[in-house]
């Protein structure tokens, strides 16, 4: 039985090979510290899509929701149009748990953080522009992270070629879409949220494409930071 | 999160400083902030920035069943948003003072003001009718949210495109963007709503207050006018007493405001146009801005695909040449036995054992009566242990509501079984 196993993921990697060979990312932006009245903001663009993203805090909690030990973080997702539902909560607990996982939250013990993200337009790889834009967020308002953090949304074409930074469209195409959030420091994931059906081999190789991807996005980040913090554009 | 208390001497600082006729922004009395329109990718999606504050208006559209006392009248929809975003106060899912009241105002200002065409929404009298949804979000409260709000909606109302649809008989065909081009809405007017500011008893007057000017203020009128200088709505609150010329003089203000933002955003809506036409990328990622040193751009980049499929499988392999996780075959002792739930820890028989005992069962013929009596033992056990095991599972309910031919079954069922449970008793006794 196993040898069979692996002759037929040999086949799948063979033809992985062949047709994987045009991911590509598309272009993105950021802009940081764009509204006035958060203590961070940015705004993070992939492509079409699109989200803003406002941090506030650390600041005064809600009794019930203070925890002793470390800071209560807050994850708060608008869509666009109408009010939040199911599909929200779950990528704001998603993201929050990313976060949770990359701040330092005992260093504000009883107080809030409040994330707040708004989606301006959804072209597909929502899940990973929402963690790019709440990264960069924490990263305006100065909270202090172990590390920093990207996300990276692939998908399954139907004839099983991977798709990096898919669009609406390739998404309703695709047999099955994952995103993955990437650690700076050792490029492991943190998080992880799929839906459809694919073998481990391409979960593994789309574990791969995002690591790689995730340099991209590092590199991105570092670039920004430099420049907002030189002396000339 | 609570808003920060402003402080005495900063109140007083405003209220002087507004005495004196002067403005923190360095504006005049009459002045309006920069106003700025930009539109998202899709239609009906505008955001407008009013100095610092921010918000992004978006229209959707639906087929519903009309209201039953306007059978031939689309339904407009207006909800005013107050994101946490906007400002550490507004709190998710609470429907605030202030968000009834810019809601109220901005249904006033548009809906009852007739400014859309409902008419032409319907698709079937009584039936069938576009509800219009203009959903508008703050995204930073800087003051004067409902000017900005109300220029934002209209703004996306005028942008939005609805798509087309064809009735033949019974049918209603809706048509997509690609099949059909979607038909814009009729707008007959666009009432835009002005802010007055009212300090010392109505002594001072602000056009389009900041947030601290608003926080010091006394009363607040709203004039909701369009350019043919009619007034379609108008609104005091908080409770100062104003002369008939102060509201007259208020208007004259208006309509010259209103003017220029109606001048500008038709201006910003040919801009869009002309874009659009230009088969250009439009929307919120190109609007934003290159030159400032907080925002950055990439152009699309290729990612390095090499070893990635190497690189996955190696991984798979690495996890093969660990020791596969061992699941423990299930024990059952005797074909014909129904198990349920975890089967290992039920009996605490071991295979080998059982083999054993067949084995011994077949030699062993001397000790009968013996063995009887160990059955009827085990049998008890057997009934006690099959309650207690089923009893966090689904089946439970079953054994329960009818115990008695479940237990037949199990017993007619597991006779065999129980013989071998029995030996293994036996053996474990010798």
């Amino acid at each position: 039985v196993s040898f069979l196993r692996r002759s037929k993921f040999e086949e799948g990697g063979m033809m992985e090979v062949s047709a994987s060979n045009n991911v590509s990312l598309r272009e993105f932006g950021c802009e940081q510290n764009l509204l006035s009245r958060p203590d961070g903001s940015a705004s993070f663009v992939q492509g079409d899509t699109s989200v803003m993203a406002g941090v506030y805090g650390p600041a005064e909690v809600k009794v019930s929701k203070e925890i002793y030990d470390r800071a209560t973080l807050e994850v708060l997702l608008q869509p666009k149009v109408g009010p939040a539902g199911v599909r929200e909560q779950s990528q704001e607990q998603c993201v929050r748990e990313t976060c949770e996982a990359a701040l330092l939250l005992s260093l504000h013990p009883r107080s809030s953080l409040t994330l707040i993200l708004q989606v301006l337009h959804d072209d597909g790889s929502l899940l990973s522009c929402c963690l790019n834009a709440a990264c960069m967020a924490l990263m305006d308002a100065g909270l202090s992270m172990s590390c920093l953090f990207c996300g990276v949304t692939c998908a399954i074409g139907a004839d099983g070629d991977i798709i990096a930074d898919p669009t609406a469209a390739q998404e309703k195409e695709s047999r099955a879409l994952m995103t993955f959030a990437i650690d700076s420091t050792e490029r492991r994931v943190m998080m992880s949220s799929t839906k459809g059906s694919f073998s481990v081999q391409e979960l593994q190789e789309c574990v791969a494409v995002s690591q790689k991807a995730s340099e991209k996005v590092f590199q991105f980040y570092r670039d920004s930071v430099r420049r907002r913090y030189s002396k000339n554009l | 999160m609570k808003e920060t208390p402003l402080s005495n001497c900063e109140r007083d600082f405003l209220l002087r400083a507004i005495e004196e006729k002067k403005r923190l922004d360095g504006r005049q009395t009459y002045d309006y902030r920069k106003l700025k329109i930009t539109f998202g990718t899709d239609y009906g999606c505008c955001f407008v920035d009013l100095g610092q504050t921010r918000v992004m208006a978006q229209v959707s559209c639906e087929l519903v069943a009309p209201k039953e006392n306007r059978p031939t009248e689309g339904i407009l929809f207006f909800n005013i948003e107050l994101s946490p975003m906007a400002s550490p106060s507004f709190e998710q899912g609470r429907q605030s003072e202030l968000s009834v009241k810019l809601n109220r105002q901005l249904e006033r200002c548009l809906r009852n003001s007739k400014c859309i065409d409902t008419e032409s929404l319907c698709v079937v009298s009584g039936e069938k009718v576009w509800q219009v949804r203009v959903d508008v979000h703050t995204l930073n409260n800087d003051g004067n949210l409902m000017d900005a709000a109300s220029v934002a909606a209209i703004t996306a109302l005028c942008h939005f495109r609805r798509p087309d649809v064809a009735i033949q008989g019974e049918e209603v065909t809706v048509f997509s963007p690609e099949e059909r081009d979607p038909i814009p809405l009729s707008v007959y007017h666009m009432p835009i709503s002005v802010s007055f500011a009212f300090f010392q008893q109505g002594t001072f007057l602000l056009v389009d207050p900041c947030e601290r000017e608003e926080r010091v203020m006394d009363g607040l009128l709203m004039i909701a006018m369009n350019k043919h200088r009619e007034i379609c709505s108008i609104q005091s609150s908080g409770g100062i007493m104003l002369l008939k010329d102060q509201v007259m003089r208020c208007s004259k203000i208006a309509s010259v405001k209103v003017s220029e933002i109606t001048e500008l955003i038709s201006q910003a809506l040919l801009n869009d146009k002309a874009a659009r036409k230009a088969g250009g990328k439009c929307g919120f990622a190109e609007s934003m801005p290159q030159d400032r040193i907080t925002a950055l751009k990439m152009d699309q980049t290729d990612v390095e695909m090499t070893n990635v499929s190497q690189t996955g499988s190696g991984v798979i392999l690495q996890g093969d040449e660990a020791p596969p996780p061992t699941v423990p075959s299930p024990v059952v002792p005797v074909p014909g036995v129904g198990q349920v739930g975890q089967g290992l820890q039920s009996w605490g028989l071991e295979e080998e054992e059982e083999d054993d005992d067949d084995e011994e069962e077949e030699s062993s013929g001397d000790d009968q009566v013996e063995e009887v009596t160990q059955i009827k033992l085990s049998e008890k056990d057997k009934k006690e242990a099959a309650v207690v095991e089923i009893s966090d599972s689904e089946e439970e309910e079953v054994v329960i509501l009818y115990p008695e031919t479940t237990e037949k079954s199990k017993n007619s069922g597991s006779r065999s079984d129980q013989k071998g449970a029995a030996a293994s008793k036996k053996r474990q006794k010798k």
